[in-house]
């Protein structure tokens, strides 16, 4: 996350989001065009060049993409390309997993079959099965094109990043701040106001808090828990607040792999015996929206109560459905207790079940995310556990492919339907963005029958600035937009 | 002198490598893949925890990467961070702000500790003597985070008198309010000491005597009774400022002072051994040559140790 907006100010892909409401339009690119939602031709707009002076052309992306592909390089968010062709020849699996002495096998291939350059400013994308959604996933910076310097002289170009976004890098102090400044030559509609910005790093989140209404920084993108108190901030910062949902949500999944919880039914239960309003009012202040879904309410796609009746606090069928499972045992609920209300939330869902259910819940705290994570990761988790998500890009695909479909690079309870990936699947290939919306809404609704992770909140973001900004849009990505915003001495 | 000073810096090495190796051992043995949290709530791809695990040589034994660190430290390489940060560039941009912070809280106590206490420990007994015990007590008492978030509240919040935060550079001006929340334990603790010592000492036979001899009370005190009533406390204040260096995690964090304290803990939550391991090694060289000073001093204040 934190890392992630420097990037977003210094590079500008192909397609990027608005600020409001996260619709994607084209950046860099003229047009994306396809007729079977497999082979795509995307077109550079003219004139664009990188901060040193270099265009952008076709290549500074298909190599960019490669790079990132290319397993021994080992790029973290390689796997956001692997729907393009020729993938798996570039990037190969540990057999063992990272931890496992085997290595994994040098990749048959540098350069990925499917992307094909036409000229400079046109290029060809052929996926290896029909992804509908694929323009959209752009926007992501995994996507973003990188100048010849960074192939020539990779330590340089880290030591002094060089993009083609809106903001050319000015430099960094490691733990206090990255400064950055507004660059003219930007060929972009939505040309910044501002001269630069300096992301500040700060010791604790208090400090930075109290910054901001002290006016020594500009905007804070997340107000610390003690504001949040009696809504504190909102008195604290008149005018100069937002409360508004993002992208985002927080779930509990079963480890499916455990016997324990193979019963759809009693996974059912647990959603009925919890009481999501009253732990948002005594937990969050009221500041969350509990979940009806998977999907958050800012995204396209999105239906008031798609979870129905499974969503709703109703502890006499509660008792009723876990009876019938014949669940021994007490329930028990995990989560990491380093994040803010975490500990304090998953308590009073298990007060809400224990008395819902009449079977005691206990929550099982976890100090540390690495530690937490660790066991999610190997599939060792033996209670339910707390999982969250926030989209790479503005998609309903986002929060299902990736989390539902069977083997998915983040399904940590390893749910497994085959009525479900065959929807996906034709979702995927779907001609149009809209007919795709209406079979991911429809596998949605098969997933939350199966009930794999019970939807607890939409996330929100409390985020507030001084009294020098003005036009202050929060992105549905936690983000404050650079664009628009703008700044009186 | 000379012997003694040798042989106390030759006792460094036994000790540095003790802790080194101590410290870098637990910090990798808290449980938890280093990798697992990098990725958000979606696990890292193996490619890249397999180049992470390769490039510091983590997939080796403990004791091994010890020896490949220890190696690299000696030749003066503290390595990088995980993303490939030198851990040396952090600590020249975190360490020379922890000192100058330390040095404000070390001097703020010393010189009101000391006031203090000499006064109530001269006239014990009065309003004055009273209102410091409680005074005391009550710092004591107090958690530094409450002395702290109090102060930057009132102070700097709702009266605006000074900035709530330390800015980047950290000049001296800024770090006063910092370290006198820093130092006021240690202060209280001061004041109490050298009060109890002074207090005592009064009674003693070298005192009555040089009181007989006729000299001026402002040489009987001065001289003879404050150079013995010095020692514990010199002792209290040379401990204190190692303590100062590595304990200010707290402080650090509520004022945004980008120093020592915020970087280890930050290196601990994210299993950054080997910031952990270099920030450690130096507050350890620093925690010896302060003890070492201590006992130069001793020597100086009193001769009996230096003729032993």
């Amino acid at each position: 996350m934190g890392g992630g907006k420097v990037v977003n100010a210094l590079f500008s892909g192909l397609v990027d989001y608005r600020a409001e409401n996260a619709e994607p339009y084209n950046v860099m690119a003229e047009s994306i065009e396809t007729t079977d939602s497999k082979v795509y031709t995307i077109t550079l707009k003219e004139g664009w060049t990188f901060h040193d002076g270099t265009p952008v052309t076709s290549q500074s992306y298909i190599d960019a993409w490669n790079f990132v592909a290319y397993s021994p390089n080992g790029q973290q968010n390689a796997s956001f390309l692997s729907q393009i062709q020729g993938f798996a020849d570039v990037n190969t699996a540990d057999p063992d997993g990272a931890e496992g002495p085997e290595q994994a096998p040098q990749p048959a291939a540098t350069e990925m079959s499917g992307l094909r350059a036409i000229d400079d400013r046109t290029f060809e994308v052929t996926l290896s099965a029909p992804f509908s959604v694929f323009p959209t996933t752009l926007g992501y910076r995994a996507f973003a094109p990188l100048p010849e310097a960074f192939f020539t002289d990779q330590a340089a170009w880290e030591a002094n990043p060089i993009g083609n976004g809106p903001f050319r890098f000015v430099s960094r102090q490691p733990g206090v701040n990255i400064v950055v400044e507004r660059w003219d030559e930007w060929k972009g509609e939505e040309k910044p106001s501002i001269g630069g910005v300096e992301f500040r790093f700060y010791e604790s989140p208090d400090a930075a808090y109290a910054d901001v209404i002290a006016n020594n920084l500009d905007y804070l993108e997340a107000i610390p828990s003690s504001a949040l108190v009696g809504q504190l901030f909102e008195t604290d910062l008149p005018e100069r607040s937002v409360n508004q949902t993002y992208l985002g949500n927080t779930t509990i999944t079963f480890p499916l792999y455990d016997p324990k919880y193979q019963n759809p039914q009693l996974r059912q239960a647990i959603s009925l015996a919890i009481d999501r309003a009253a732990v948002n009012d005594t937990v969050y202040n009221g500041l969350r929206v509990p979940a009806d879904g998977y999907i958050p309410p800012s995204l396209d796609g999105y239906i008031a109560g798609q979870c129905g009746d499974l969503c709703a606090f109703d502890p006499a069928r509660a008792k009723q459905l876990f009876d019938s499972t014949g669940f021994t045992g007490p329930i028990e609920i995990s989560s990491n207790v380093d994040g803010a209300g975490n500990q304090e939330a998953f308590q009073a869902v298990c007060v809400s079940i224990t008395n819902a259910l009449g079977v005691p819940c206990n929550f099982v705290p976890v100090p540390t995310f690495g530690e937490f994570r660790t066991t999610i990761n190997a599939f060792q988790a033996t209670t339910i556990f707390r999982t969250g998500w926030v989209a790479d890009y503005p998609s309903i695909e986002n929060f299902l492919n990736p989390l539902y479909k069977t083997n998915a690079s983040s399904n940590d309870g390893q749910y497994s339907n085959p009525q479900v990936d065959a929807l996906l699947a034709q979702a995927d290939a779907a001609p149009s963005t809209e007919a795709g919306i209406a079979l991911y809404q429809e596998a949605e609704r098969a997933v939350l029958k199966d009930m794999p992770a019970v939807p607890l909140f939409y996330s929100t973001v409390q985020a507030g600035w001084s009294d020098r900004l003005q036009n202050v849009t929060t992105t549905q990505f936690r983000e404050l937009d650079l664009a628009s915003v703008t700044v009186s001495e | 002198m000379g012997r003694y000073v040798l042989r106390r810096l030759l006792q460094l090495v036994p000790v540095f490598l003790g802790t080194t190796f101590l410290i870098y051992v637990l910090v990798w043995a808290i449980p938890g893949d280093p990798f697992a949290g990098k990725c958000g709530d979606r696990p890292c791809p193996d490619a890249y925890v397999s180049a992470m695990r390769d490039k510091f040589n983590l997939d080796d034994n403990i004791f091994s990467q010890y020896v490949q660190y220890l190696g690299n430290l000696v030749r003066g390489d503290f390595g990088e961070t995980f993303s490939g940060i030198q851990v040396s560039e952090l600590i020249a941009n975190a360490y020379p702000i922890t000192i100058r912070l330390a040095l404000i809280a070390l001097a703020i106590e010393a010189l009101i500790g000391l006031a203090a206490g000499i006064y109530t420990g001269l006239k014990g007994g009065g309003f004055l003597d009273n209102l410091v015990l409680i005074s005391t007590l009550f710092l004591v008492a107090v958690p530094v985070f409450v002395t702290g978030y109090v102060i930057q509240t009132f102070l700097g919040l709702r009266l605006g008198l000074i900035s709530p935060t330390v800015s980047a550079d950290a000049p001296f001006s800024e770090l006063i309010v910092p370290g006198f929340v820093l130092g006021s334990l240690s202060m209280a603790y001061v004041t109490r000491l050298t009060r109890t010592s002074i207090a005592e000492n009064q009674k003693a036979d070298y005192v009555r005597t040089a009181v007989a001899k006729g000299l001026a009370p402002r040489r009987v005190i001065g001289v003879h009774l404050l150079r013995n009533s010095a020692i514990p406390v010199i002792t209290f204040l040379g401990t204190d400022l190692g303590a100062l260096m590595g304990g200010a995690i707290v402080t650090e964090g509520i004022f945004n002072i980008r120093g020592i304290g915020g970087l280890v803990f930050r290196a601990i939550v994210t299993k950054e051994g080997v910031t952990v391991t270099g920030v450690v090694v130096l507050l350890v060289i620093v925690y010896l040559l302060m003890n070492l000073l201590v006992d130069v001093v001793y020597a100086v204040l009193d001769p009996r140790i230096r003729l032993d």
